[in-house]
């Protein structure tokens, strides 16, 4: 711990300093007083560049993410794994799909992906992107767009990830095509998804040769961080297509209260904690041996955005809807039990409930760190609300988590006569940046 | 007639700004704003209040208050109310600062408290030289004089074309009127922004219909593609409206010479070619009965590659990376303008281009919007 301390505290200071926080005071306002203090406690002298790095300090070790949530701190951008999978499941997400541009080449993508990093490393610190929003030539437009000026980091973290068609993707003549020499990297577990049964999925909603996910506690940090990197992208790459979410469905700590979908349901109680290094190691980072060196410390990410037909539901009986999950929807224990995270009796639990299907004891003990959030894109045309859940999904191989257990959701779960998977992605996220100077795909494309 | 220049104004707003922030301003905004020789406009109900009413040629900085009960507007006009440059939506009891190049000669400021009416006037005088890059780099000042021979030359190259067009709507001939729609805005499209400058001219031409100020008449090619494409007949109406085409256009024609035109206009020109592609073109909004938005979508991209190339010189001296990018986004639009462009010489009709083949052109009209942002800097600062 020490050790990982003292590299965070380095880190922020490597980070260049000459950048302003976006919020006015020296001290950024953003660490908590009793994070300081903590800190100062265990003897880390705070200059003020270190200011990043405190809330590193609660990231995985504070079972209670408040302090960080309650001040906006920042979550530290580098270290060993990517901020974002373990990291305690911020309030919004702003998730983004993009294609890279036919004429885009391997170098001009590196170049991109290298002004990306410096963004990023900007953006989750808190600070404007390259010359700011409003300090640049007044003749120019301003590098930052400007509407995250005021707030705070608010925990934002940017996460990474490869499609399957940035390796090989189908040219005009249906052949794949290696566009950027990268044919032979690509991981084993990278699968094209099987299609499953029920799925409805709409090919604009769906792939995507990168993904950027963005989460933070203030949804307008969110958007800000996509709609800049975005912007650095055009011309090398562009978006595919993007996800609003809200209201986390999952929680990485386990001690807070699960977060309900938009069914009324606390799904996914049994979720691996961020804190749980063993469980992380277990099912969710990619070891050395699992596939290619590059993608050692990285997760495979799983995207579904899955329509909820609320309008069913909720004419549904307290009782069919309790049935489908195998919970009780106010506390959220499972049947037979009281309380929401009491181990669940599947026998006690329809056969074709939920949970009976999804949860580890039925799956020989596989477990996902599911990261999902609500959406509510407005309305569909129907008088319906275009609502569900985007799921999110990191595990250490594809292949033996998502794929088999939604297979059998797909086959069996009493719940998708209310929902359908109408979005599907499926990326390959790389280890974490680990110190300035490094970049996103580096261990790829180096 | 100050509600309509009020649209033009606001469909001017970014050249306004862009004409002014020219040369050499390099230094941060905050060492600008508010400095002393800031130009202070006090704004209210009743009044417009300015601290000085003569001052140097070159870079002018106006600081305005609105200290009254209404939103204003505050502008600068030349000779027959042109705008020089413009500010509106400044909020009672706000600040905000305008930064314009402005050239010796007699001004007026005006202010508009709500936002209607000729406004509150004040002469101001303007005196010296002035300093600006343009004047300073020779190449620059070259690339001025060749953008106006070339507007003017579209401009000339218009004239026949809209009279053919004109002529075909007196035979009663929908057809052929129909067949010379398209290329009688050629030289309009290239050239947009210059238009733009003048007044009346554009909300009187190229105005489309939900666009239209409240009780302003609608006129100009729109309304006749609407007649020739919508309601398939001509009548007297239209036949008028063809001449008063033409003479409109004629009038733009003839205020070429004086207009307004600086290497940061130019730069900025072109990229605002490209944002009318992006809002007007990419959505199939500019000629939606028609459906040429694709020979338009050429137009533009012409105009803004002209303007480009005659500032290369100095871009790609300036800033190599910027220019080899420009090169090649324009190479790749044009490329794939080209694959819709049939043998006789017109484009595919925009209701036949399928939603993924816009999303490309979306693409392409954004690769190369980002980086042309960045020709006016790139250009004009030292």
């Amino acid at each position: 711990m020490d050790a990982e301390n003292a590299q965070a505290v380095e880190n922020a200071q490597a980070v260049d300093t000459a950048q302003q926080p976006r919020t006015p005071s020296a001290s950024g306002g953003a660490v908590s007083r009793r994070a300081v203090i903590g800190w100062a406690g265990a003897g880390v002298a705070l200059g003020a560049a270190a200011v990043g790095s405190v809330a590193a300090a609660t990231r995985q070790d504070d079972a209670d993410p408040a302090p960080a949530a309650q001040t906006g701190a920042d979550v530290p951008f580098y270290g060993e794994n990517q901020s974002g999978i373990a990291t305690p499941v911020q309030d919004r997400l702003h998730f983004a799909a993009f294609d890279v541009s036919e004429k885009a080449t391997r170098e001009s993508l590196v170049k991109m992906l290298k002004e990306w990093t410096k963004a990023a490393a900007a953006m989750t610190g808190g600070r404007e992107v390259g010359t700011g929003a409003a300090n640049g030539l007044p003749e120019a437009p301003p590098d930052d767009t400007g509407e995250a000026l005021g707030l705070p980091a608010s925990r934002l973290t940017l996460t990474i990830g490869f499609g399957p068609t940035l390796f090989e993707k189908a040219g005009p003549d249906g052949q794949p095509v290696d566009r950027f020499g990268l044919r032979t990297k690509r991981p084993e577990a990278l699968i094209d998804l099987p299609t499953f049964k029920g799925d409805k999925l709409d090919p604009l909603r769906s792939g995507g040769d990168i993904c950027v996910q963005a989460c933070a506690d203030d949804p307008q940090v969110a958007v800000h961080a996509i709609r800049n990197l975005a912007r650095i992208g055009m011309g090398t790459v562009n978006i595919r297509w993007s996800q609003l979410g809200f209201g986390k469905t999952s929680s990485t700590t386990p001690d807070a209260q699960t977060p309900r979908n938009l069914m009324g349901f606390k799904d996914g109680t049994h979720n691996i904690a961020g804190t749980d290094a063993a469980g992380l190691a277990e099912h969710v980072w990619a070891a050395p041996g699992d596939g290619p060196e590059w993608m050692t410390g990285g997760s495979y990410l799983v995207a579904r955005r899955i329509r909820m037909h609320v309008e069913t539901w909720d004419r549904a009986s307290l009782k069919d809807q309790e049935d489908t999950f195998g919970r009780t929807k106010g506390e959220g224990a499972p049947y037979g039990k009281a309380k929401e995270h009491d181990a669940p009796d599947l026998k006690a639990m329809p056969a074709d409930s939920h949970v009976a299907l999804a949860h580890p004891d039925a799956n020989n003990g596989l477990m996902i760190l599911r990261r999902g959030f609500s959406f509510t894109d407005g309305t569909d045309g129907l008088g319906r609300l275009d609502a569900g859940l985007f799921f999110l999904a990191y595990q250490r191989d594809t292949r033996k988590a998502f794929v088999p257990l939604q297979q059998r959701l797909a086959a069996s779960d009493k719940l998708n006569e209310y929902i359908q998977h109408v979005g599907s992605a499926h990326f390959a996220c790389p280890a974490g940046v680990r110190k300035p100077g490094e970049w996103w795909g580096q261990a790829l494309f180096g | 007639m100050s509600a309509r220049r009020r649209s033009t104004a606001a469909a001017l707003l970014t050249l306004a700004v862009a004409t002014a922030t020219l040369a050499g301003c390099a230094e941060k905004k905050d060492d600008k704003a508010g400095g002393s020789d800031a130009v202070k406009i006090n704004a209210t109900d009743t009044a417009c209040e300015v601290s000085k009413t003569s001052f140097p040629a070159g870079h002018v900085v106006l600081d305005i208050g609105n200290k009254g009960s209404k939103t204003t507007e505050v502008y600068v006009y030349a000779a027959g109310d042109k705008i020089v440059t413009e500010r509106e939506n400044i909020g009672p009891g706000t600040k905000a600062t305008i930064n314009a190049e402005i050239k010796a000669g007699s001004y007026e400021i005006a202010c508009k408290p709500g936002m209607v009416g000729d406004g509150i006037r004040q002469k101001i005088t303007v005196t010296g030289e002035g300093g600006s890059s343009a004047a300073a780099d020779p190449r620059l000042a070259a690339a001025v004089d060749a953008y106006r021979t070339y507007a003017q030359q579209q401009a000339d190259a218009t004239i026949p074309a809209v009279e053919a067009f004109a002529a075909a709507i007196k035979a009663g001939d929908v057809e052929k009127a129909k067949s010379l729609y398209a290329p009688s805005r050629t030289g309009w499209e290239r050239t947009e922004p210059v238009a733009e400058s003048f007044g009346d001219v554009d909300p009187k031409t190229d105005t489309r219909e939900d666009k239209l100020e409240a009780g302003q008449q609608w006129t100009g090619w729109h309304k006749l593609e609407k007649s020739l494409w919508a309601d398939a007949k001509i009548g007297d109406d239209e036949k008028k409206l063809a001449d008063q085409l033409v003479n409109d256009l004629k009038d733009w024609q003839k205020k070429i010479p004086e207009a307004e035109i600086t290497a940061t206009s130019m730069a900025n020109g072109a990229k605002e070619l490209l944002d009318e592609v992006a809002t007007n073109k990419i959505t199939g909004e500019e000629d939606r009965y028609s459906h040429t938005d694709l020979a338009d979508f050429q137009a533009n991209v012409e105009g803004a590659q002209k303007a480009y190339e005659l500032l290369k010189p100095v871009a790609a001296e300036k800033d190599p990376e910027l220019a080899k990018t420009l090169d090649s986004e324009f190479a790749a639009i044009q490329a794939l303008l080209a694959k819709y462009k049939q043998a006789d010489g017109t484009y595919t009709s925009y209701d036949k281009v399928t939603e993924a083949e816009r999303k490309t052109f979306s693409d392409a009209v954004n690769s190369l919007g980002e980086p042309l942002s960045k020709l006016a800097a790139a250009v004009v600062v030292k």
